[in-house]
């Protein structure tokens, strides 16, 4: 018995096994190495990196104070801007709600529609809003529409896969009494899938808009209308001053549509 | 059909209507008017060039025409392109996670005093503000074009991020392990490391992984605007119409985004 206790306080307390403390060192060795490729091999010019803190001064210095007399211009910009999330929100659902339907297991007619939904969903959201921009305004040439349809193409993704999850989460009894009764696809859609779906939809649509604020705001700087044109403008033209005053109006936007965004999200769920 | 009715108006003396999913009809119908209203005042202000974009479509087919097949033949260019932005992503998510680290601790409300717990608050506020792209073109006005730009953007895009939540997971923690150890004592730091950390730790791991996976992801936008990385390479492409090599580094972001959304996927389910 004595014995027993002195075995025990011979034994020294630490918080990982051997096999946990290999891999933690592993995974510290491998970071390490990772740094040192990473920073040996980028091409970076290290003077500009010292001058850094004094360059970003003396920029901020240049932006001071802020200069407001284009403020008509600037509040004409930002309301495009909204529009531009707006419009494209609203017509993101249009395509999002069919594709989602598609990409949930459950409601999915069969695989090739599934994995079809999946490749729409899986595409659209790994192309970033700019590149999309970047690819309509190609298309479209500079102008609003290349940035509705480009802030729609990166929506569909994000719309559609948590709407997608919603349908996946719902419950099946409504379905399968409806189902019994011998009711049509389209009545099983409409009484027993979106009643249930219908709160996550408005809220998913409220978080994808304050998104679509703040995605909208940079589709200037390729073309595609919005603040980001006079932005980009203003930086070409070194107008420090007027961009901060741009870039003040932006901060204003997104604490308003972050505002607003809570009190609907509250008024819903 | 109108016979069935009848029959069951005659037991049960109503007819079943699918309850309106907004109860009052003048929010129903004032919803609709308001929605109407202002897709028309949106369209009317909005300056279409509708002869720019009749000829579109035909651009369109001609672009698609250009781009299939797409065009591996400048691998060189590609490698460099995705190997920068590779760079650039890891390197401003190790230095994002290691700045939020500290800021979080500033930005928990229970463990932090209120001027300090401000100071946090403000400096997250500011760094999620911006889209990392307008943050990109301000650091590149300020260090010039190249990587440091897209790491400095990076980085401050991180912390937002990871610090906003780490801070939120540091508000939410077991709080008798931190009294257990006052009893006995401890420092603030000794409190931090033993009491707070742990508790935070596969959290941390796990906003990290998702951190590098979504600078991976910025960080081909970043370049667009200057910034290094595979953007620059893009953008350059669309630019001289190669659209068969913008196409080909399209499908290459598509498929890095599916990798490393699918490892960060498996390494937080194995650290959860």
């Amino acid at each position: 018995m004595v014995d027993h206790a002195a075995k025990l306080t011979d034994r020294v307390w630490s918080r990982y096994d051997r096999k946990e403390q290999f891999t933690r060192y592993a995974v510290y060795l491998i970071t390490v190495i990772a740094v040192v490729w990473a920073v040996s091999d980028i091409d970076i010019f290290w003077p500009w990196v010292w001058d850094a803190p004094n360059q970003i001064q003396s920029l901020a210095g240049r932006m001071w104070p802020p200069e407001f007399s284009k403020w008509d211009a600037i509040f004409s910009a930002m309301l495009e801007t909204v529009h531009i999330a707006t419009l494209s929100t609203m017509l993101t659902i249009f395509i999002a709600l069919p594709v989602s339907y598609i990409a949930a297991q459950n409601t999915t007619p069969n695989k090739v529609t599934l994995w079809i939904g999946r490749f729409i969903l899986v595409s659209s959201r790994s192309v970033n809003t700019i590149i999309w921009a970047l690819l309509f305004v190609a298309i479209f040439g500079p102008g609003v529409l290349a940035g509705i349809l480009a802030v729609m193409f990166r929506s569909v993704g994000f719309i559609g896969k948590l709407m997608g999850e919603a349908i996946e989460e719902i419950d099946r009894r409504p379905v399968e009494a409806m189902e019994a009764t011998g009711a049509s696809k389209l009545k099983v859609v409409l009484y027993a899938i979106v009643p249930q779906v219908m709160p996550a939809f408005f809220a998913i649509i409220i978080l994808r808009w304050d998104i679509n604020i703040r995605e909208s705001t940079v589709l200037g700087l390729v073309g595609a209308g919005g603040i980001g044109v006079l932005l980009q403008g203003s930086i070409d033209m070194f107008a420090w001053q007027t961009v901060a005053t741009i870039l003040l109006a932006i901060v204003v936007l997104v604490i308003l549509g972050e505002a607003l965004t809570s009190v609907l999200r509250k008024k819903v769920i | 059909m109108t016979s069935g009715r009848t029959a069951s108006d005659a037991t049960s003396g109503r007819v079943w209507k699918k309850p309106p999913f907004i109860a009052n009809p003048w929010i129903r119908y004032g919803l609709g008017v308001i929605i109407l209203a202002y897709l028309y005042w949106a369209f009317s202000t909005l300056p279409f060039d509708w002869q720019r974009i009749a000829e579109g479509l035909p651009r369109a087919g001609k672009i698609f025409g250009g781009a299939v097949p797409p065009s591996f033949e400048r691998g060189e260019l590609l490698w460099t392109g995705f190997k920068e932005s590779f760079q650039i992503a890891f390197l401003a998510t190790l230095l994002g996670v290691l700045l939020s680290v500290p800021i979080a601790v500033m930005a928990a409300r229970n463990v932090a005093p209120l001027p300090v717990y401000l100071v946090g608050r403000t400096l997250i506020i500011v760094s999620r503000s911006f889209h990392p792209v307008i943050v990109a073109i301000l650091f590149v006005a300020a260090v010039g074009f190249g990587p440091v730009a897209g790491i400095l953007t990076l980085t401050l895009y991180s912390i937002g991020f990871v610090a906003k939540l780490l801070a939120e997971e540091i508000e939410e923690i077991d709080w008798g392990q931190v009294e257990a150890m006052r009893s006995v004592g401890a420092g603030y730091m000794k409190i931090l490391v033993y009491g707070v950390f742990p508790q935070i730790m596969p959290r941390q791991i796990g906003l990290s992984m998702y951190q590098l996976d979504s600078n991976l992801r910025a960080s081909a936008v970043v370049g667009i605007v200057g910034a290094g990385g595979i953007g620059g390479t893009l953008m350059n492409a669309f630019g001289r119409y190669d659209y068969d090599f913008a196409f080909a580094i399209l499908l290459m972001i598509i498929a890095i985004i599916l990798v490393s959304e699918g490892l960060s996927g498996w390494v937080r389910k194995k650290i959860w």
